[in-house]
Formats: structure tokens, C-alpha cells, sequence
């Protein structure tokens, strides 16, 4: 990665500015044409550096006010097809395979967000009839004490 | 928040155009003018609604690698442990939940190992041991987006 493409990132891993061209105020800051600004941040999307070009919500703020960590215990041979059944619920917005240890016997993870604590169980109650698994938690988060984009340049 | 509002989240959360006047294309679609989307949008940072807009990158695709820590800490002492916690920069998401394991946060770091090392830094300064480190094995799915209005 280039200089030009650090200073670019450095920017655009906070807030692009909310003004008509947006990418053409970034490019007089790193001395480049608005053209070269936004072929490069295709570049990096089309790469997968960046997953995704948009808005982040404050989802508490935006009314989605529950939001439940359901952690799920799955056998090791059944992992591949229940996350996947899983994942295809709209109503989940990150699906995990993680290790199970002493004192954890909870092999996938699911983030589900809902308006409602009520919305969020019955969505883990659909999903567990989906995929047969019974042994699940819902952790529900209680207070939010971090959430910020990692700066990486 | 009114209609209006709820389709601009949906549109510049997962199809923000990557053009020379975003707002003007996304005020096209809606049917109104650029200048009220920005003034929308702004009303909407304002509120919290939307935290920023910009990349969100793939850590692993810069070298990076990450992992969910799980820790069980006395009621007392979790303001302590989280002041600790949130000093260290790859620390993105800390949450309380209802559960023995009551504190569970994100640690982003170049390494497994730089990131074995900041857990056990962590329980040195705490004194608050057997913090669970649980990496992701395998991803089927992230989406962060929240959809308002459904088609």
C-alpha cells in the first residue's frame, strides 16, 4: 500500500465530509484527483481491504435496542451445516465458529438485534427449531461501554 | 425520524454510491434535492443515529487478526476492569452481559500472540484471572447493516 492510498484510508476510516463532493475534498487534502480518490477506494473494496463503504449506525440510537448474544452449543460434526442455516436468518448480523474449553461448552455465536428483548428471543426460538440445537444462551447486553471503528492507519 | 429518513439509512448503509456526488444520487432516487439529503444526514449524526460514514476495513487483509474475550468480574471492581480494558486501542466493542461471564470485548492485534499477551497484561493489572479468549474458527456471516424499510 502507498502512501497516497495510507493518507486515503486514514481519512476514510473515520468520516468522508458531508459535503457535495465529498471525494474531491479528499483529494486536495492527499494531492490527488477526485477520479484517482475514487478508483482507488473501488480498488480496496474490490480487494476486500474494505468490507463495506457506507454508513455505521449507532444501532441503540437508530431503535434497535436489544441486542442479544445467543451462543449455541453444536456438535463438532454438525457446526458447518447449522451455521449456515444460521447465517441465513436476516435477523443475524454475525455468525461465529469459536472454540469450546473448560467452563465454555458454547461453539457458535450469533448476534441478533431486535427493537425488543421479546423480538430477539422468539427470533433464537425460530432458529433453534430451524436447526435442532436446544442447548442455547441469550445473553442480552446490559450496558455498552465501547464501540468505536478500529483505527488501523 | 420519518420515511424519508429511514430510506436514506437504507440506502447509504449498503449501496452508497461511490461516485464523484454521492448525496445527489441518493436524493435522485428518493426524489429530492441533494442539499436536503446532506441536511438529513447531518440531523441524523447529530442524533446519534448514524456514528460515521466511511470504510470499514478487513482486518485480516492488513494484517490484522482478532478475537472475543469473555471475563467474569465482581460487580465492584467492573469499573475498574473496564477503564484497563478500554486503554488498549484494539479494543473496539465492550459490552456487560447478563451472565457469569458478565464482561465480554473485542481485541483487534497484529498477532495470536500480541493479543495472548495483552489477556495476560490485562489479568496482571486487574488481578482478574481466567479471562476467556475465544478467536474466531470460522466466519459464516457478517452484515452489519440494519435494514428500516422492507421491500
Amino acid at each position: 500500500m502507498d502512501e497516497v492510498t495510507r493518507q486515503i484510508c486514514r481519512i476514510i476510516q473515520e468520516d468522508i465530509p458531508l459535503s457535495p463532493r465529498p471525494f474531491l475534498e479528499i483529494a486536495r487534502r492527499v494531492g490527488k484527483t477526485e477520479e484517482e480518490v475514487l478508483r482507488i477506494v473501488e480498488d480496496l473494496k474490490e480487494k476486500g481491504i474494505i468490507r463495506k463503504f457506507g454508513a455505521v449506525l449507532g444501532h441503540r440510537k437508530a431503535g434497535f435496542r436489544a441486542n442479544g448474544m445467543v451462543v449455541w452449543n453444536v456438535p463438532e460434526g454438525e457446526r458447518e451445516r447449522v451455521g449456515n442455516i444460521m447465517a441465513s436468518f436476516k435477523e443475524v448480523t454475525h455468525c461465529y465458529e469459536r472454540p469450546t474449553m473448560d467452563g465454555w461448552r458454547y461453539s457458535i455465536f450469533t448476534m441478533v438485534h431486535g427493537k425488543t428483548r421479546e423480538e430477539c428471543l422468539a427470533i433464537a426460538e425460530r432458529i433453534s427449531e430451524a436447526t435442532g440445537i436446544k442447548d442455547y444462551r441469550v445473553l442480552f447486553s446490559t450496558r455498552e461501554f465501547k464501540k468505536r471503528s478500529m483505527k488501523y492507519f | 425520524m420519518d420515511g424519508i429518513d429511514r430510506r436514506i439509512l437504507d440506502i447509504i448503509q449498503t449501496q452508497f454510491p461511490l461516485s464523484p456526488t454521492p448525496f445527489k444520487e441518493v436524493g435522485e432516487r428518493l426524489g429530492i434535492g441533494e442539499e436536503e439529503v446532506i441536511e438529513r444526514i447531518k440531523a441524523l449524526k447529530e442524533k446519534g443515529i448514524i456514528r460515521r460514514i466511511g470504510a470499514t476495513f478487513e482486518p485480516r487483509k492488513l494484517g490484522f487478526t482478532s478475537t472475543l474475550c469473555a471475563a467474569s468480574v465482581p460487580e465492584e471492581r467492573i469499573e475498574e476492569f473496564v477503564a484497563v480494558v478500554n486503554s488498549y486501542p484494539g479494543v473496539t466493542h465492550n459490552y456487560e452481559r447478563d451472565h457469569d461471564y458478565n464482561i465480554w470485548f473485542t481485541l483487534i492485534g497484529r498477532s495470536k500472540e500480541e493479543i495472548e499477551r495483552s489477556i495476560a497484561e490485562i489479568e496482571e493489572r486487574t488481578g482478574i484471572r481466567g479471562i476467556k479468549n475465544l478467536p474466531t474458527i470460522r466466519r459464516f456471516k457478517i452484515n452489519v447493516s440494519f435494514s428500516f424499510e422492507r421491500p
